[in-house]
């Protein structure tokens, strides 16, 4: 939502680490660490400078309560900080960081977020966020329900096998351009994982960290040349029950965007948090992008899918673009639970050229 | 761009047990929500975003449960928040909510935290093996009881300050009709001859394991001038963190605590809180933390919190009144205890106590904390809108 704020808020530095199938040489701190001091450095802020810091990561991910403490310790929170977290994708802690921005309690903000899915089978853990007494003791796993929301595209008309092998393909060569993809290059299509699914349809599995500085007004222009300034930002969440959901359809996306003013004008790049190829079908729809826009041309989660960092990873990549020069407007999405149930986009731009 | 000033307009609670049995997680927070927005005397079609806050999700076993618990919260088709900042999560979670307003990004917001403690075991959500890290000891009371001995020995408070402020505690509750615990034949006496579990820290100086959800409906000045009770108006609110162990961390007194009082003392204007503050409601799960927390948050210099404790000023005919519901000592949904102390604040200041209500609550502090005593949440409410 944009209406009543006069505080112009901008992402000023993006960071992230490489994402990797399996990091077990390193604990979440270890892999968290160098890319909180690689957006410190190309801001020049310590963490004392820093007005409120916010990050997103999953308990159950870590396999442990609490784990967001260890995390904080990297930080080095002394003297002590103004500090929150939520077991949200880092795309929601950014949210929190931009509201606290807005009330003018602080000017400059640290978000990051983290997430090894490696340890575990991610398919499984995945099931522990349905409803826990009528779909979670099926343990439907997160492929199974892509997978039914797949079919259900491809029965209504919107899309067939080949345009999603279209999509796979296209976004790992792009991500043979990104150094942190997992996925660099052409993989094959594979076999059916679930059907209409192939291996290719689905994303890899991998760990990452990734952070994000904000700054306001004044602020944003003396830490980064060109900031990335965030027009509008909101988010949506649907119904949980898959059985009174449209899977076709994102309406909370839609909504989303609309709050976020991003049907006023059109944005020349777009990076969604498509896990599966199929859910890049649902976005472009409801976000209503023409063959124009660039669409994720980090290879988005289809190339690196750091599950509680890749949403953050999405804003981060289209706030690059922006820093760049590469783009003026760009979109950027991030989703969480089964089929896309919650959603939240961001619109960014740079100062005009 | 000034804040825009942010009200509480509506309190739901549970009645705090040890198992609902009777609900699902759904069930749970739909009734507090439920009872929320029916003292505000608003609908779910008025709520713009809703804010949910829990500890570990480990404590129910479902990750993520407001994935599954947006249609119970009539959030469906609006922005919905998880927050998780360990115990002080309730505190947090309201805070978070209440930025919202202040940022004029939404005009009303239902701010909800629980626990169904009886879904899971606490103890050992809490103590899942990680290779090569410290374990925490077991349960909560084997990490705290250290630092308790520490502040004995430091102030030299004589040992039966805890079981005062169990006593106090538990006799309030007997007031406090949603307090778990209503014990209604305590006495002193019952309270020291209780199982000593960690030394000091005796049974009946231990806080129960709930299950429990607290809700609040906040709102901007124009959704304030619509309510049908008197708002509680927030006049400062903070967080504050620090790491759980390093060199020079003073585990009585944290730093993060005191900095995070002196934030909302600076927004609120107050000067001197023994003076200026007419009650609080404190995070204290084991007793002594009464006094640790009264010279933390500034109502007493350092040494000298259990003497307002022994002297009767923190009862609730005294002149400090502390946990007026029978606190987090009598009720604990873990995820919920922080946002039960900002609710009973708000409760106070707006003469909704009923039992527990004290006559003179003009300004009332909610305190949180949570982790390795390094996460703190605070806000300070009173009966008239902030000055500006």
């Amino acid at each position: 939502m944009t209406g009543e704020m006069d505080r112009e808020i901008a992402v000023v530095a993006f960071g992230q680490s490489d994402t990797l199938r399996g990091t077990a040489e390193h604990s979440e701190v270890e892999m968290l660490m160098p890319v909180l001091h690689d957006v410190l450095e190309r801001t020049g802020l310590k963490t004392a400078d820093i007005g409120f810091t916010c990050s997103g990561s999953s308990d159950y991910l870590a396999g442990r309560a609490f784990s967001f403490t260890l995390a904080l310790d990297g930080v080095g929170a002394w003297p002590p900080i103004s500090e929150s977290h939520v077991e949200m994708d880092g795309a929601w802690a950014l949210y929190e960081a931009w509201t606290k921005l807005l009330t003018g309690d602080a000017d400059t903000a640290l978000v990051y977020s983290y997430g090894k899915s490696s340890p575990g089978s991610v398919r499984d853990v995945l099931t522990r966020q349905l409803d826990p007494y009528y779909l979670a003791p099926l343990w439907p796993d997160s492929v199974a329900l892509a997978a039914l929301q797949a079919q259900a595209l491809i029965d209504a008309g919107d899309t067939d096998e080949p345009a999603l092998a279209g999509i796979a393909a296209r976004s790992r060569a792009d991500g043979a351009g990104n150094p942190h993809a997992q996925l660099r290059g052409p993989v094959p299509h594979g076999d059916y994982l679930v059907r209409p699914l192939r291996t290719g349809d689905c994303p890899p599995i991998g760990d990452g960290a990734a952070a994000v500085v904000l700054a306001a007004g004044e602020r944003a222009r003396e830490l980064c040349e060109r900031p990335a300034w965030i027009r509008g930002i909101d988010h949506r969440i649907e119904a949980h029950a898959l059985g009174v959901r449209d899977l076709t359809d994102s309406p909370s996306t839609r909504l989303a965007a609309e709050k976020a003013g991003a049907f006023a004008r059109p944005v020349d790049t777009a990076e969604l948090h498509a896990p599966f190829t199929s859910q890049e079908v649902v976005l472009r729809k409801a976000l209503r992008l023409g063959d124009d826009v660039r669409v994720n041309p980090s290879g988005g989660a289809l190339a690196a899918n750091p599950i509680m960092a890749a949403g953050l990873i999405r804003i981060g990549e289209a706030a690059t673009a922006v820093h760049r020069g590469e783009s003026d407007r760009v979109l950027a999405h991030a989703t969480s639970g089964p089929c896309l149930q919650q959603n939240l986009v961001a619109v960014l731009e740079g100062d005009p050229r | 761009m000034s804040k825009e000033p942010v009200a509480v307009v509506g309190i739901g609670q549970t009645k705090h047990v040890a198992a609902r049995r009777d609900v699902s997680i759904a069930g749970l927070v739909r009734e507090a929500a439920r009872r929320a927005l029916d003292d505000a005397e608003l609908t779910w079609a008025d709520v713009d975003a809703v804010v949910i806050g829990k500890a570990p999700d480990f404590f129910e076993g479902v990750m993520m449960p407001e994935l599954y618990l947006a249609d119970a919260l009539g959030a469906v088709g609006k922005p919905m928040l998880r927050v998780h900042t360990a115990g002080s999560v309730g505190g947090s979670t309201a805070l978070v909510a209440a930025g919202l307003v202040a940022a004029r990004v939404h005009g009303t917001v239902l701010t909800l935290a629980f626990e169904k403690q009886s879904e899971s075991n606490a103890m050992w959500g809490l103590s899942l093996p990680i290779p090569f890290q410290q374990p925490l000891l077991a349960g909560a009371g084997g990490f705290f009881a250290p630092h308790v001995r520490a502040y004995m020995r430091r102030s030299g408070a004589p040992d039966t300050v805890g079981s005062l402020v169990a006593y106090k505690d538990r006799r309030n509750a007997l007031k406090n009709p949603y307090a778990h615990l209503h014990e209604h034949d305590i006495t002193l006496e019952k309270v020291q001859a209780s199982p000593m579990l960690w030394d000091p820290i005796r049974y009946s100086e231990t806080c129960p394991s709930s299950d429990g959800a607290c809700a609040m409906v906040l709102t901007d000045r124009a959704g304030a001038a619509r309510s049908p009770r008197p708002p509680a108006w927030m006049l400062g609110g903070a967080m504050r963190s620090e790491p759980t162990l390093f060199a020079g961390k003073d585990a009585v007194s944290p730093q993060a605590g005191k900095d995070c009082a002196a934030d909302v003392y600076r927004q609120a204007g107050i000067g001197d809180p023994r003076r200026d503050i007419d009650a609080v409601e404190m995070y204290v799960p084991f007793s002594w933390y009464e006094p640790m927390w009264l010279e933390n948050l500034g109502f007493a210099a350092e040494g000298e919190g259990w003497k307002l404790t022994e002297s009767g000023v923190t009862e609730l005919d005294g002149d400090l009144p502390v946990n007026m519901s029978g606190g987090v000592l009598s009720t604990n949904p873990i995820g919920a205890s922080g946002m039960i102390r900002f609710a009973e604040a708000a409760l106070q200041v707006r003469g909704q106590a009923g039992e527990h209500q004290l006559e003179r609550a003009r300004k009332v502090l909610g305190h949180a904390y949570g982790g390795g005593s390094q996460f703190f949440s605070m806000w300070l409410v009173g009966a008239r809108p902030p000055e500006s």
